[in-house]
C-alpha cells in the first residue's frame, strides 16, 4: 500500500489515497476493540480483589444484602483491628481471646521467610558458582542430578522429610521450614544462578585470581556483586514461596503463637469462624492482610519481578 | 637440562608439577566446598528421603508403630482395587487439561493484543499479572467468598444479567469448573512469559512475511508462533506438572468435597498421610504421582522435536 506511487496518474493517486485512509481506520478501530478487550479483562482481574477488600469492610449483613452494595455505606476499619489484634470487642458467641492475631501470624510468616531467604540466596549461590566456574572430577555428572531433581515432586519425599524432623525433636518449630533451605536453596534457584553466572566473562575471575584472590574471594568479590539482578529475581521468587506456603506449616507447625499467615487463615476459616454462619467481613479482612506485603513488593520492585519472571521463565 | 634433571629426581621439578597438581586440586577442592552445602542436602533430604519413601511404599506404617513389609499390598491396592484413586486422577486430569489448555489459549492471546504496540502496556501487564503475585491460602479464602452462591459477585453478576448462578463449590458438577474459573483468573503470569517471548521476534522476519504478501494469520502462524514455541513448550510442562500439584485451594475450599468432585491428588495423599495416618499407603500414593508428573514430562519432551522450533538449532 505504500509503494511509491509519483509516477501513476492522478485518480490511482487518489485511490491510494483513500485506501491509505481506510487502512488507518481500520488500524485505529482494532486499536479501540483491542483496548475493550484488555479492560474488560483488566477489570476481571481486578473486581476480585475489590470484592474482597469491599467484603471486607462490610458489617456481616451488608455482603448478602440485595441488591449488593459496591462500595460498603459505612467502612467497617475495625474489621481490621480486629482481625490484627485478635480483640472483639463485641465478642458475640466467638471464640475471642484465644490468643490469635494476625499481627502475630504476619510477624512469625515475615521471620521464617526472612531465615527462608538469606539461607537460599548464600547456598544457591555458592553452588551455582561451584557449578559455572571451578572445575572438579564430577561436577557434569552432579550437575545432571541436580537438574533431575528439580522433576521430584516435594510431595514424594513430604512423609520421609517429617520423620527426619520428628526425630530431631522440631516439629512445631521453623526449623523444619528453615534448615533444609541452607543446603542449596532448591535446584530450581541454583540452575538459574548458574546460567547467570555462565553469562559472565571469566577474564574477571581470572584477573581477581593473579591479584592473589583466593576462590572464595572470587565468589564474594567478583561473581556475587555482578549476579544482583539474579539475585533479586531469586530473592523475590523465594518470598512468594515462603510467604504463601501451605503445606509445610500445616505438616509442621501446630501451636497457634507460631503459625503463619496462611494456616492461619486457615485456622481462622474453620476455627474462629462458626460454620453455619461464617465471618465473611473478618475472613476477608484477614485475606487482605495475607496479601497486602507480596502485592507491595510487587509494585515496588516490579522491574525486578518482570526481569526475574523473564530470566527464569517462573510464572508465581 | 642435566641439572634439572639431576634435581628432578626429588627436586624442583617435580615440586613444579606437583605445584600444578596442588593448583587444580586446591580449584577441584574449593568445588566441592562451593556445592557442599547443597550436596549435603541433596543425601539427607532428597535422596536419602526419596529411597526411604520407596521402601515405606512397600509397608504399613501408622506412625505408632514401627513399619510393616507388606509387599505390593499398597501398590496392589492403589492400582487396582481403590476406585478413589482413579477417580482422584480423573478429576485432577479434567482439571489439567482445562487449566492448562485454557491457560494456554487465553494468555498467549493477551500477549499477541498487548504486542499490538498498545498505549498503557505497562499498565494492562502490571494488572494481569497482580493475580499470580498472591496465591496460596488467601486466594483461596477469596474465591470462597467469590463463588459463594448467595454473596459471590459472580452470582451476583450472573442475576444482574437474569441467569440464575449454579452452586458452585456446593455442586457437583460446577466445584471442578469452579476451580478452572479460578486458573484462568491467574493467567496472566504465562502471559508476560509469552509476552516478552513476543518482543523478543526478530522484526525483520515480519517485513520478510509482508513482503512475501503475508497477512495477519499466516504471519501468526508461520512466524509468530514458531518463533515462539520453546516458551510454549515451556509453559506447557510447567503448567502441567504445577496442575498436577494442586493442594491448598482444594484443601481449603472444598476438601475434595461435594461427593468427591475436587478430590485432587495431593489432597488423596496428604489425607492419607496426616489424617488417617496410613503413611505406606501415602507413599505409595506420592510415588504414583512422581511417576505421572515424570512420564507427562517425557512426553512432551518428546513431542516437542516435532512442532517446537529452536531458531538457533542445527538439524
Amino acid at each position: 500500500m505504500t509503494e511509491s506511487t509519483f509516477d501513476r496518474p492522478a485518480p490511482a493517486l487518489a485511490a491510494a489515497r483513500r485506501q491509505n485512509t481506510i487502512a488507518r481506520r481500520v488500524r485505529a478501530i482494532s486499536k479501540l476493540l483491542i483496548h475493550l478487550v484488555l479492560i474488560v479483562g483488566g477489570f476481571a482481574v481486578l473486581i476480585p480483589f475489590f470484592w474482597m477488600v469491599s467484603a471486607s469492610l462490610k458489617p456481616d449483613w451488608e455482603i448478602f444484602q440485595i441488591p449488593p452494595t459496591w462500595i460498603p455505606e459505612e467502612p467497617l476499619w475495625q474489621n481490621y483491628a480486629i482481625v490484627l489484634t485478635g480483640n472483639r470487642p463485641d465478642a458475640e458467641g466467638s471464640r475471642a481471646g484465644q490468643g490469635w492475631s494476625f499481627m502475630g501470624f504476619v510477624w512469625n510468616t515475615a521471620y521464617v521467610t526472612a531465615w527462608v531467604m538469606v539461607g537460599r540466596l548464600l547456598t544457591a549461590s555458592l553452588a551455582a558458582y561451584g557449578f559455572a566456574r571451578l572445575r572438579f572430577p564430577g561436577r557434569n555428572v552432579l550437575f545432571i542430578i541436580m537438574l533431575a531433581t528439580m522433576m521430584v515432586p516435594g510431595h514424594v519425599t513430604m512423609i520421609p522429610l517429617y520423620f527426619i524432623f520428628k526425630s530431631l525433636q522440631t516439629l512445631d518449630t521453623y526449623w523444619p521450614l528453615v534448615l533444609p533451605v541452607w543446603f542449596g536453596g532448591g535446584a530450581f534457584f541454583i540452575f538459574l544462578l548458574r546460567q547467570f553466572i555462565n553469562s559472565i566473562p571469566p577474564d574477571y575471575d581470572d584477573a581477581a585470581r593473579i591479584d592473589g584472590c583466593s576462590w572464595l574471594g572470587v565468589y564474594w568479590r567478583i561473581i556475587l556483586p555482578m549476579i544482583k539482578p539474579a539475585l533479586g529475581a531469586v530473592a523475590i521468587f523465594s518470598f512468594m514461596a515462603s510467604w504463601n506456603d501451605f503445606m509445610g506449616p500445616l505438616i509442621y507447625i501446630s501451636s497457634m503463637d507460631k503459625y503463619t499467615v496462611a494456616i492461619g487463615l486457615h485456622f481462622f476459616k474453620n476455627n474462629a469462624s462458626p460454620a453455619a454462619r461464617p465471618l465473611w467481613n473478618l475472613m476477608m479482612a484477614a485475606s487482605v492482610v495475607a496479601m497486602v506485603p507480596p502485592l507491595l513488593l510487587f509494585f515496588f520492585a516490579q522491574r525486578y519481578y518482570i526481569q526475574g519472571i523473564v530470566v527464569s521463565g517462573i510464572k508465581g | 637440562m642435566n641439572t634439572i634433571n639431576a634435581q628432578s629426581q626429588g627436586g624442583e621439578v617435580a615440586a613444579g608439577r606437583f605445584r600444578m597438581g596442588r593448583l587444580a586440586r586446591r580449584e577441584a577442592l574449593a568445588g566441592y566446598l562451593a556445592i557442599a552445602p547443597w550436596l549435603l542436602g541433596f543425601l539427607v533430604f532428597e535422596l536419602g528421603p526419596l529411597l526411604t519413601s520407596l521402601y515405606l511404599s512397600f509397608t504399613k506404617f501408622d506412625v505408632l508403630t514401627t513399619p510393616k513389609w507388606v509387599g505390593f499390598k499398597n501398590w496392589d491396592k492403589m492400582l487396582f482395587n481403590d476406585p478413589l484413586v482413579w477417580h482422584s486422577l480423573k478429576v485432577t486430569a479434567i482439571y489439567s487439561v482445562g487449566a492448562v489448555s485454557l491457560g494456554l489459549v487465553l494468555g498467549l492471546g493477551l500477549a499477541l493484543l498487548l504486542n499490538q504496540d498498545v498505549a498503557g502496556l505497562s499498565y494492562y501487564r502490571t494488572v494481569f499479572y497482580t493475580p499470580a503475585v498472591v496465591s496460596g491460602a488467601a486466594v483461596a479464602m477469596m474465591w470462597l467468598l467469590l463463588l459463594n452462591p448467595e454473596a459471590g459477585v459472580i452470582n451476583r453478576i450472573l442475576a444482574m444479567v437474569g441467569i440464575p448462578g449454579p452452586a458452585w463449590l456446593f455442586d457437583r458438577q460446577w466445584a471442578l469448573p469452579a476451580f478452572i474459573i479460578m486458573s484462568i483468573w491467574g493467567v496472566g503470569g504465562g502471559m508476560v512469559l509469552y509476552l516478552a517471548a513476543l518482543q523478543g521476534v526478530p522484526t525483520e522476519l515480519y517485513d520478510a512475511a509482508m513482503i512475501d504478501g503475508a497477512g495477519a494469520w499466516p504471519k501468526l502462524y508461520f512466524v509468530t508462533l514458531p518463533m515462539i514455541s520453546p516458551v510454549i513448550f515451556f509453559n506447557l510442562v510447567m503448567g502441567i506438572i504445577g496442575s498436577f500439584q494442586v493442594f491448598t485451594s482444594a484443601f481449603i475450599m472444598t476438601k475434595g468435597g461435594p461427593a468427591n468432585a475436587t478430590y485432587f491428588f495431593v489432597l488423596g495423599i496428604y489425607l492419607n498421610a496426616f489424617q488417617f495416618l496410613k503413611m505406606g499407603y501415602a507413599s505409595a500414593l506420592a510415588w504414583m504421582l512422581a511417576v505421572i508428573i515424570l512420564v507427562l514430562t517425557l512426553v512432551a519432551f518428546r513431542s516437542s522435536g516435532r512442532w517446537v522450533h529452536y531458531e538457533g538449532q542445527i538439524r
